[in-house]
């Protein structure tokens, strides 16, 4: 009970504190993310050049960032940790990946399904060839699975630890399913080898600014998003029904259809990200759906600070930075990191780095 | 959504304009579209029994509220107080028995929502407001107004709405600490946050799970001076153990014991009642 209101009172102390410090450091970041794909774009001999490697990192991050944020959209305001957003996020990966993959195939069969000596394509993947109903795709997958999981899990009052349990189990038997060669999704190699998008060459330096683009609209689009959400009274209500869902009953309203809504919204949310991570990282297999991948998830968010918007994505950021930096100078040691960094932050941050900064603002 | 506070004692179905009635998922229509007491009852329960592993906490109990009475329910500790507001409310269903709202609400078959809809409101015993929201928000979640998430979604609170606000801001006595998360609050305070969430909520019947307990003894006789003024507008079920409280509101006390009502009165006669003192002070 202490901790949302600690938050909630932080809040309310850096609200006071500046929001024009806040919003010139967004506009700063934004400034520097609208500004790399454009400088992709030069010729590699110049000094100012960045790298496909780069701007690939930054792109895959920002998926991340995204997925963070729809986490902590029912996490942080609505109470409910799920553990299997990792599953959303590759649904709409691979929804976008049998597009690429019908794309590089041209009008013979994928070459997963040649292999596997099959003559024609399973009926759920007819009309992938189209790019408005892959898109569609992307959207339908993750938000019917997270609908009919949702209304049946909140029919049934399923909250807390179980709540979480089911979800990461969830996300779990999607990676077994994802694993068989016989569902049709290319087994455990996943979807690779994608050449073409929208007929534009997927690795030309264009394509790729303008994928890094469409991430950056979609992470501001959900940030926006969220900000109204959580400013409006269904904000609100979540955060009554995160700490008093018998009160809020008893005052007439049915947690169901709100718990539903921002469940499903997360879902699509996590779904669009795996779309654009798809593309620029250029490969999806199922060990996204691994559910390891979906706590880490929850690391990103507690680090940052939950039940904020902005936390996600620092959390989101800093600790995928890390990654690719630890991975590369001592690759063993990363899970080790990755646990020790989260035992630090449950001991010494509970508000997330977030709460760290506000703090030091008022001091 | 009354501006002022002259309801013709409930008999009228109150005429809801913005359709609050309707399910808060937005799925079904018309919890409640007033209410039908003609026989001046609002709330009668039958025979209800409920039984928890063999134990009876309710055992054939018959009560009848009046429309705009304020009953007094005392009781020795496991009487079957709070399970009779649970039963109520939705929160417990019982094994048998009827339980109506006005004439035609069958409590048994309505969720909590739609019996919160409908107009029966509670307070907890242990006081229970969203504590990262501020006083002020408190309120405006629990004001009569449509509930479903689309409503929420695009709600603003009128000038009228946020007059009401006000209104019982200063009632509950709260108007200094409007934007002071609730969770700041003393336990006086929440309990009055949570009477004044109610006030809002503009139920028919108030359920009130020992609504003193932690005041001071100035706040205890304000409580019983602002139920006694809402008794005439609403009909309020006050669970309490407080007697000098029970003694000062109540024109009507049922005496509560291992689940059936024990006697019915004025305080007066039901502390002469040789039953009621033999459980009382008898063991």
């Amino acid at each position: 009970m202490t901790m949302p209101l600690n938050q909630t009172l932080l809040a309310r102390a850096s609200a006071r504190l500046g929001p024009q410090l806040s919003l010139g450091i967004g506009l700063l970041a934004l400034t520097v993310l609208l500004a790399l794909p454009l400088l992709h774009l030069l010729p590699a001999d110049n000094p100012l050049q960045v790298s496909a490697y780069t701007l690939t990192l930054v792109g895959k991050i920002l998926c991340y960032a995204i997925v963070a944020l729809a986490l902590d959209l029912v996490w942080g305001y609505a109470g409910l940790l799920s553990l299997g957003h990792g599953l959303f996020f590759a649904l709409g990966g691979y929804a976008m990946g049998m597009y690429l993959m019908r794309q590089s195939a041209g009008d013979g069969l994928p070459a997963f399904m040649s292999f596997l000596a099959w003559s024609e394509l399973p009926w759920y993947w007819y009309g992938t060839s189209s790019f408005l109903w892959a898109l569609g795709l992307v959207v339908l997958a993750p938000g019917l699975l997270a609908l009919v999981f949702g209304f049946f899990a909140f029919r049934s009052r399923i909250k807390g630890v179980y709540f979480s349990i089911m979800t990461q189990a969830l996300t779990f038997a999607g990676m077994l399913l994802f694993f068989r060669n016989e569902t049709g999704f290319g087994g455990n190699n996943g979807f690779t080898g994608f050449s073409r998008i929208l007929g534009f060459d997927i690795t030309a330096p264009g394509t790729r600014a303008l994928l890094f683009l469409a991430t950056v609209t979609l992470l501001v689009a959900s940030l926006y998003l969220g900000w109204r959400l959580a400013r409006s009274k269904f904000g609100r209500v979540l955060t009554a029904l995160r700490d008093a869902e018998n009160r809020l009953m008893f005052c007439g309203y049915d947690p169901r259809g709100y718990k539903l809504f921002i469940w499903v919204l997360s879902a699509v949310l996590c779904g669009l990200a795996g779309a654009l991570y798809v593309p620029q990282v250029g490969i999806i297999n199922p060990s996204e759906m691994a559910p390891t991948q979906s706590i880490e998830a929850a690391v990103w968010v507690a680090l940052g600070g939950r039940g904020t918007l902005i936390g996600p994505l620092l959390g989101a950021g800093l600790v995928n930075g890390m990654k690719s930096w630890f991975t590369v100078a001592f690759p063993e040691y990363w899970l080790f990191a990755l646990g020790a960094l989260f035992i630090l932050v449950t001991l010494f941050l509970p508000k997330g780095v977030i709460g760290l900064l506000r703090k030091r603002g008022e001091q | 959504m009354r501006a002022v506070p002259i309801p013709e004692l409930m008999l009228e179905p109150v005429f809801d304009p913005l359709g609050s009635g309707r399910d808060a998922i937005g799925t079904s229509t018309a919890a409640g579209k007033g209410l039908n007491v003609r026989h001046g009852t609002i709330l009668s329960l039958e025979d209800i029994n409920v039984s928890f592993d063999g134990f009876k906490a309710l055992n054939d109990l018959c009560l009848y509220i009046g429309v705009g009475e304020l009953r007094c329910i005392i009781g020795p500790n496991g009487a079957g107080k709070t399970t009779l507001m649970d039963v109520i409310t939705g929160k417990t269903r019982p094994d048998s028995g009827s339980a109506y709202f006005g004439e035609t609400l069958d409590l048994t078959r309505m969720s909590e929502v739609e019996i919160a809809q409908a107009g029966i409101g509670r307070k907890f015993q242990k006081p229970t407001v969203f504590e990262a929201l501020s006083v002020f928000e408190n309120l405006e979640l629990a004001q009569k107004t449509d509930k479903s998430v689309w409503a929420s979604l695009r709600a603003r609170l009128s000038g009228e709405q946020k007059d009401r606000i006000d209104e019982v801001l200063q009632t509950i006595r709260l108007d200094s600490s409007r934007q002071r998360p609730a969770g700041l609050l003393s336990h006086g305070q929440k309990q009055f946050l949570e009477i004044g969430m109610l006030l809002v909520q503009d139920p028919q019947l108030l359920l009130l799970d020992e609504p003193v307990a932690g005041m001071t003894d100035a706040e205890t006789e304000f409580t019983a001076e602002l139920f006694k003024s809402l008794a005439r507008q609403h009909s309020l079920m006050v669970v309490e153990h407080d007697m000098g409280f029970v003694g000062s509101i109540a024109d009507h006390v049922s005496v509560l014991h291992q689940g059936r009502v024990l006697a019915e009165g004025s305080l007066a006669q039901v502390q002469n009642d040789e039953r009621v003192i033999e459980v009382y002070l008898g063991r």
